[in-house]
């Protein structure tokens, strides 16, 4: 695709950051709030997306580099199994911090209360790990869709598509 | 003709299974018997210091489901990944 | 009876989603169809664990609350939503490259071209 118009270029310069920092809340506070993993991790793959619209693929495919988020998923997905892992001396997928003190190791109070950001254990810890796996492959899906268009150009021309 | 048949067929087999199966299902919003949620609901703050009860579900009571699913969207972006592959398909 | 409304929706929903697969032609419109399908059934779980005057199950700033709907059928639901989607991903990628390939999208059309 070839680049929108300038207005449209300066707003999803702004607002894919403030989707990204969106999407990096709604990880962090997935044990206290609704949201998790998998949502933060759609939000943030948003990023891309805009960015893609946007820009058009020539400029964008130009300096991203598609190993940065092949590595936030296969490290998100071995974080994942890393986690359910360490806690075998009870059992798979224990959870081995809840309540411990330490890291994410706070007791909560019963009932409803306003939330506690160093509590659940490994809840936390693997919210991050499937947020990184989900930005990762979203991220990687739409690049490489996006790639797959260029497949149907018999034109000659670089770049296929309409603008404005 | 041909097709608006099929179509009348279709419709009464799906309505005909769907009315049949709302006799076993309890009213919308009358939930009677659900041991299991409310064990977690009383005791996840409790046994797990959490306060995001879906969370909790989905993380650390049913984790196995959630391992299974990783591993189906890793599988799902190295699919995409192979078909878009460069060099094409032939 | 119109209590149980939203068991009409998701019928409704499940009964679009299967005329959309059985009956059209062109391959993004029985990809929708089955995006249907699985709309309607994580509908169904959600409504199955309604409780009337429940609050979301989260504890966070929470209030005075004296029932809260089920929270593990929402978190099955929140698993087949990601599942849905990554095999939506790989469907639309798999028709893209059939496109490629016959140059049409008609499933007669690529019945009949190359077997």
């Amino acid at each position: 695709m070839e680049p929108l118009s300038i207005i449209v270029r300066t707003i999803c310069d702004i607002f894919a950051w403030f989707l990204a920092v969106f999407g990096a809340y709604v990880i962090i506070h997935g044990h206290l709030s609704p949201g998790g993993g998998f949502q933060g991790g759609a939000v943030v793959a948003t990023f891309m997306a805009l960015l893609l619209v946007s820009h058009g693929g020539k400029k964008l495919l130009s300096f991203v580099k598609p190993g940065l988020y092949s590595w936030a998923e296969t490290t998100g997905l071995l974080l994942f199994i890393g986690t359910g892992f360490a806690g075998l001396t009870t059992a798979f997928f224990y959870n081995f911090l809840a309540g411990e003190g330490g890291l994410f190791g706070a007791v909560v109070p019963l009932g409803a209360n306003s939330g506690i950001l160093n509590s659940s254990g490994t809840i936390a810890v693997m919210n991050m790990a499937v947020g990184l796996e989900v930005i990762g492959g979203l991220s990687l899906i739409i690049l490489y869709m996006f790639k797959g268009i260029r497949l149907y150009d018999d034109t000659g021309r670089e770049e296929t598509g309409h603008d404005r | 003709m041909k097709k608006s048949v099929l179509f009348l067929i279709a419709l009464l087999v799906v309505v005909g299974t769907l009315w049949g199966a709302l006799d076993g299902i309890h009213p919308f919003g009358e939930v009677d018997k659900a041991p299991m949620d409310d064990y977690y609901i009383e005791n996840a703050q409790r046994e797990r210091n959490v306060n995001n009860l879906v969370t909790s579900v989905v993380f650390d009571y049913r984790g196995f489901d959630t391992l299974g699913e990783a591993a189906v969207l890793f599988t799902a972006v190295c699919s995409v990944l192979a078909v878009f592959r460069k060099g094409g398909y032939d | 009876m119109t209590g149980n409304m939203p068991f009409l929706v998701v019928g409704i929903l499940f009964f679009l989603g299967l005329y959309s697969i059985l009956f059209e032609r062109n391959l993004i419109k029985i990809a929708i169809g089955i995006t249907l399908l699985e709309a309607s059934a994580n509908l169904l779980l959600i409504v199955l664990g309604y409780r009337n005057g429940g609050s979301i199950p989260v504890f966070t700033l929470a209030g005075e609350v004296e029932t809260m709907v089920l929270p593990t059928p929402q978190a099955l639901t929140l698993t087949a939503i990601v599942i849905g989607l990554a095999t939506s991903a790989l469907l639309l990628s798999l028709i893209m490259m059939l496109y490629k390939h016959y140059g049409t999208l008609d499933v007669r059309e690529i019945r009949r071209l190359r077997g």
